[in-house]
């Protein structure tokens, strides 16, 4: 009995120190980066390189790497534009997509030019004509933060709404 | 055309007489290099003077021949031994060798020859001889304008090397790149090129706008790439000897990654619309477009096998980048890569028997090869970032670019092109004037 219970405690010491070992590595990692409330799986959820169209209308939306799927965030972002846009009916817009460094060149220009598109997607789903937008797509040739840490690489997977005229 | 004719014009090749004995092991890779003896090609006095005059170059007979050497040695099959230890003047060497001499300093082979001005051209005349047999192993003499005497050095580098390893060489070609300067967030990009060996580099456009990923024809001396001209990115062709640009893949959406078909008939691209990616065909005789796939997914960096009758490309349709073949119409999609990680920019091997790219897997970046049914994966090289893999004509090199590490402000990037050898060894930086990437490797100039 007694054996068994000193064994029980033992490997609740060893999963403690496993857990607590645990938190201690992924600790390191997010305070030698930065990453700390920036990112929520792998999306850049800062605001550091976000430049505003209107008071209240962020230009950017954010992406998961390989992913072209809008987040909740992004979709909040977006409708904000859509709104703006329907109220300055004269401007037109350029959707610039982006991809991080973590990938070959010709797969970057085509996964960059499917970012764009899922915003322009969205906004026209919210009564933005396909006249009015256009889409561009960077690969990673414009990275906007040119560090090599998975923040910098967050920040980078991007689409951005551009004023055309 | 035009200008193939006046190549075959320029060089007078003529054969002395040729016997065969040396055998270089050619499939280990450099593990042990053929030592050989380069002595410097010989030259009278009245002729390197009137080099003197009209290339500015003190002895053009050793010039020639430390191209030879370089080429040599940078294949990693040879090592070409120190002048300092030769014992016979180049002169006598060329007319009948003291192979006792050539044999202590433990050269197997030797190369010797002569140089010539006559009726204002150029002549080299070179020998190659095996040492321990005793025996001239190959005659060549060339004549050209004298302003083609780093071809010559070239030429002669190829005949040597493939009276020697049984396989065509690779030195006289060309490759052509990206050249890069500027902070990495804006990056300014022209297209240059340069000899092989680094020499005669020229930039092609301006940097006013962003040009991407440019690839020979392998049959002419035209280049096809991505150009971001008018903020519209879409693939041009460009004839580098009259520096005549055109754009070729004008649809309304993004046209990219291109290639020519290995008749040089053809531009294979992708074209990018509504989020999705397709492989397309462009003839550029009657520019009559087809479509080759037609997924939802990412189709793209398309390359045909040498015969034409097969493509390998990249798609994400399984929902990761991998390598697939197919039939030329499109039919017959296979995938080809199953190893762990993620896979793109599949290129064909000009013998046909390989697939040469690029590997994402956790967090490292590889350069490898495959047979062409996705069996026999052999990684070359490991690195943070390097992609894009180019064969040299003789499918025995490949040339890609590999980028650095920056920290945390960006700092310490640099991108620069590099080689290896088919078996993975002899790694090498090719030097570059500017930041260097996406390189496509030539044909042979004199075929």
């Amino acid at each position: 009995m007694i054996l068994s219970k000193i064994f029980k405690n033992t490997l609740l010491l060893l999963a403690a120190c496993l857990v607590l070992s645990a938190c201690a590595t992924k600790k390191e990692v997010s305070t030698t980066t930065d990453i700390q409330g920036q990112m929520q799986s792998d999306v850049y959820t800062g605001t550091d390189t976000v430049e505003y169209l209107a008071d209240g209308v962020p230009d950017r939306v954010f992406f998961a790497t390989n992913e072209s799927i809008l987040t909740t965030a992004s979709r909040e972002t977006l409708r904000a534009q859509a709104a703006w846009l329907r109220k300055n009916s004269s401007i037109n817009i350029v959707l610039e997509g982006h991809a991080d460094e973590r990938g070959t060149r010709e797969y970057n220009l085509a996964l960059g030019e499917r970012r764009a598109n899922s915003a322009k997607d969205y906004l026209m789903t919210y009564g933005i004509s396909s006249d009015r937008i256009s889409v561009l797509s960077y690969g990673k040739e414009r990275p906007v933060d040119g560090g090599s840490s998975p923040l910098a690489w967050s920040k980078n997977r991007r689409s951005v709404t551009v004023k055309a005229n | 055309m035009k200008k193939k004719l006046i190549f075959i014009c320029l060089f007078l090749i003529i054969p002395i007489k040729v016997f065969a004995l040396i055998e270089v092991d050619i499939t280990r890779g450099n593990l042990n290099p053929l030592p050989l003896a380069v002595s410097p090609l010989s030259i009278d006095e009245t002729s390197k003077k009137s080099f003197e005059k009209i290339l500015d170059k003190e002895n053009i007979g050793s010039e020639i021949s430390i191209i030879v050497e370089n080429n040599l040695r940078t294949s990693g099959l040879f090592n070409p031994l120190s002048k300092d230890a030769f014992l016979q003047a180049p002169d006598i060497a060329n007319l009948k060798p003291r192979f006792e001499d050539w044999n202590l300093i433990n050269a197997q082979a030797l190369i010797t020859g002569k140089v010539t001005y006559a009726d204002e051209k150029l002549r080299v005349e070179f020998r190659l001889w095996d040492v321990l047999a005793g025996k001239e192993m190959m005659a060549l003499a060339f004549t050209t304008v004298p302003n083609n005497w780093r071809r010559v050095g070239h030429i002669i580098s190829d005949k040597i090397y493939e009276r020697l390893t049984g396989e065509k060489g690779y030195f006289d070609t060309r490759i052509i790149y990206v050249a890069e300067e500027g902070p990495k967030t804006q990056r300014k990009k022209k297209l240059a090129i340069m000899d092989q060996d680094g020499a005669n580099n020229k930039f092609l456009t301006l940097g006013n706008e962003l040009v991407l990923t440019p690839r020979f024809n392998p049959t002419s001396q035209m280049v096809t790439y991505l150009s971001y001209f008018k903020n519209l990115p879409r693939v041009y062709l460009l004839d580098i000897e009259t520096g005549t640009q055109e754009v070729v893949g004008d649809f309304p959406g993004m046209t990219f990654a291109p290639r020519f078909s290995p008749d040089g008939k053809k531009i294979i691209m992708s074209f990018a619309k509504d989020g999705k990616s397709d492989i397309y065909t462009m003839d550029l005789e009657n520019r009559i477009v087809e479509r080759i796939t037609n997924h939802p997914s990412i189709d793209t960096s398309p390359s045909y096998s040498p015969n034409g009758k097969f493509i390998a490309f990249n798609s994400d349709r399984s929902g990761y980048q991998q390598i697939y073949i197919m039939k030329n119409d499109g039919s017959d999609v296979k995938r080809i890569s199953f190893g762990n990680g993620i896979y793109g920019t599949p290129v064909w091997s000009p013998r046909g028997d390989l697939i040469a790219f690029t590997k994402l897997h956790n967090g490292k970046f590889y350069i490898g090869v495959m047979r062409t049914d996705g069996t026999g994966e052999r990684l070359l090289t490991e690195n943070y970032y390097q992609e894009a893999p180019s064969w040299s004509p003789n499918g025995r090199v490949l040339i890609f670019y590999r980028e650095t590490k920056t920290n945390a402000k960006g700092e310490g990037f640099s991108a620069k092109l590099w080689s290896i050898d088919l078996t993975g060894y002899n790694e090498r930086l090719v030097t570059t004037p500017t930041d260097a990437s996406d390189p496509s490797w030539s044909s042979l100039l004199s075929n």
